[in-house]
């Protein structure tokens, strides 16, 4: 055999190697089915199909409304309280169910990873797609609200709002690819995923604001002012809340941390930092995945 | 010639987990056991395979076949040794394709053959035949959840076969499926065997491995025992014993074909 001939055939490659998310944005045709199949079947068997990816964030938008706005009193204290609270429900919401979906992801396609070669990581990042795309109609009936409480917008709600989603695209895909790959091993870890969820909740200015925890956590503040998903939570309250009170110019001064947008990028550029991590880690005991699942 | 597969010194190991919850884990560390146990499923196995090749691995139950096919097709990764393959790979791998079972019958053949690579186009260009070989009539709209056995390796087969491949992996496709079915299986493969890909078949049945293939990789234990001589290496393994020898004439009956059962 000549050596054109020999030049002209495929390489000689691993048949497993695959180049991580690289490979994942590579494929972009099989992703797009994967996300398509996932929108179609993520609530498969049940009655109420997607419905529950609204049921979820309205019920709790509920309880706190009438729990913390009522009862507790923060309708009072927070101007608007019920766009602070569903601006950050929102943007929350997209991160937890990120999270939780993209665990489970290579559990729930263990017939395709068991024995079709496909990178991987297709899984958790399609789930983060598939949450994403059902953020677009909470946005639709935040966007209502706002208008209805005379939202007005400046540059930086697009910035922010932007800078928000791509901070927990990053980090929520991040995460993902942890823990769906620890799941295989335990799937203790899907029982985690719960409880995180609920300190993630609890943990941002959705139900009380900046300027209360300011004033009662001392420095305790920094664990929420230190973690991304807080600061987009602020990011896109900036957005949309800020812009609906009587006041925006005081309620930007009074209840965001200084250098809020400086926050946002350090917030993106660590979830990113943690992206590489869990590719590594990833990387490192994906081979393991076929047999241990 | 040109090398289509080459393995070099593949070992696969498994770890068994003895001790599946933390309670039982600190129990045996305590009394010093071990908690881990591996075992090599492929051991040290070495071979080359040209393009064009086309051929049989055998050994009984467990000896490590399924495993290799796995390896090679790029489902799993060896822990030591290399693997190289050259081109596209498709195949049926331990009786029956990665299916989705909530998804329908056409959802899956769009799905698969994105996996094994194919663009949407490419996909279209095929489907009918795909359809058309599976002969699953209405089933095909129906959640694969629903198929038998027998309807999910045909659909699983129909796919591997239209995918324009340089290496087709067969693993006892034939053990399930009706007589007509598997008629039509040994001459789809026939076909793509004459048409120059490579090919490596998996199975029990002498006959079948006589009439496919040209050379046969025997193992043993994960190991690699034998590699040649078709008849021989079936001599190795005394399969042709309850076959009643070389029977060569291929009359494609069950007892041959589906002796992998």
């Amino acid at each position: 055999m000549s050596e054109t001939a020999v030049g002209s055939l495929p390489p000689m490659v691993a048949p497993s190697s695959t180049m991580g998310l690289l490979s994942v944005f590579k494929r972009r045709y099989l992703l797009k089915l994967l996300v398509q199949r996932e929108i179609a079947n993520r609530y498969e068997q049940s009655f109420l199909g997607f419905l529950w990816s609204y049921i979820n964030p309205l019920t709790q938008f509920f309880i706190y409304w009438y729990i913390m706005g009522t009862i507790m009193g923060a309708h009072k204290t927070i101007e608007n309280y019920p766009v602070h609270v569903f601006s950050g429900l929102v943007i929350v919401h997209f991160f937890t169910e990120t999270f939780g979906a993209g665990t489970r992801s290579i559990v729930r396609n263990k017939s395709l990873v068991q024995k079709m070669p496909l990178p991987a990581e297709m899984f958790p990042v399609a789930a983060m797609l598939v949450s994403l795309w059902h953020v677009i109609p909470q946005m639709a009936i935040l966007l209502v609200v706002c208008i209805l409480t005379g939202w007005h917008p400046d540059l930086g709600t697009l910035i922010g709002g932007l800078l928000a989603v791509a901070i927990l695209m990053v980090m929520g895909t991040a995460l993902a690819l942890i823990f769906s790959v620890a799941n295989v091993f335990w799937r203790d870890f899907g029982s985690l995923v719960g409880i995180l969820t609920n300190f993630v909740r609890f943990g941002c200015t959705m139900i009380y604001s900046y300027d209360m925890l300011a004033q009662h956590a001392g420095h305790l503040k920094w664990l929420v002012v230190g973690n991304p998903i807080a600061v987009a939570c602020m990011l896109f309250q900036r957005a949309f809340w800020a812009f609906s009170t009587d006041d925006p110019a005081t309620t930007l001064k009074t209840q965001f941390p200084p250098h809020l947008y400086h926050q946002g990028l350090i917030a993106l550029g660590s979830s990113i930092l943690l992206l590489l991590i869990a590719q590594w880690f990833f990387s490192k005991f994906e081979a393991r995945i076929p047999e241990q699942i | 010639m040109v090398e289509a597969i080459i393995a070099d010194h593949v070992t696969k190991d498994f770890v068994l987990r003895r001790h599946k919850t933390f309670k039982k884990m600190t129990v045996a560390k305590m009394r010093g056991q071990q908690t881990v146990d591996r075992f090599n499923a492929v051991d040290d196995v070495s071979f080359t395979i040209q393009q064009g090749e086309s051929v049989g691995l055998m050994g009984l139950n467990g000896s490590g076949k399924s495993t290799l096919l796995k390896v090679i097709s790029g489902v799993m990764k060896p822990n030591k040794g290399s693997i190289l393959t050259r081109g596209r790979i498709a195949g049926l791998i331990a009786t029956g394709a990665g299916f989705q079972s909530q998804l329908s019958g056409l959802e899956n053949i769009y799905l698969n053959a994105a996996i094994y690579g194919l663009s949407e186009k490419e996909t279209k260009a095929v489907i009918d035949e795909i359809i058309d070989f599976a002969d699953i009539g209405q089933f095909i709209d129906q959640p694969v959840g629903t198929y038998s056995s027998g309807m999910s390796s045909r659909l699983g087969f129909s796919i591997a076969v239209h995918v324009d491949c340089d290496i087709f992996l067969a693993d006892e496709i034939l053990a399930v499926g009706d007589k007509p079915f598997k008629r039509k299986c040994m001459a789809k493969m026939q076909e793509i065997r004459e048409s120059g890909k490579t090919m490596v078949y998996v199975s029990h049945a002498a006959a079948s491995v006589q009439r496919m293939c040209d050379r046969v990789i025997c193992l043993e234990n994960g190991r690699m025992i034998y590699d040649g001589e078709v008849d021989e290496g079936i001599r190795i393994l005394n399969y042709g014993d309850d076959e009643d020898g070389e029977e060569l004439d291929l009359a494609l009956d069950d007892a041959e074909l589906g002796a992998d059962v």
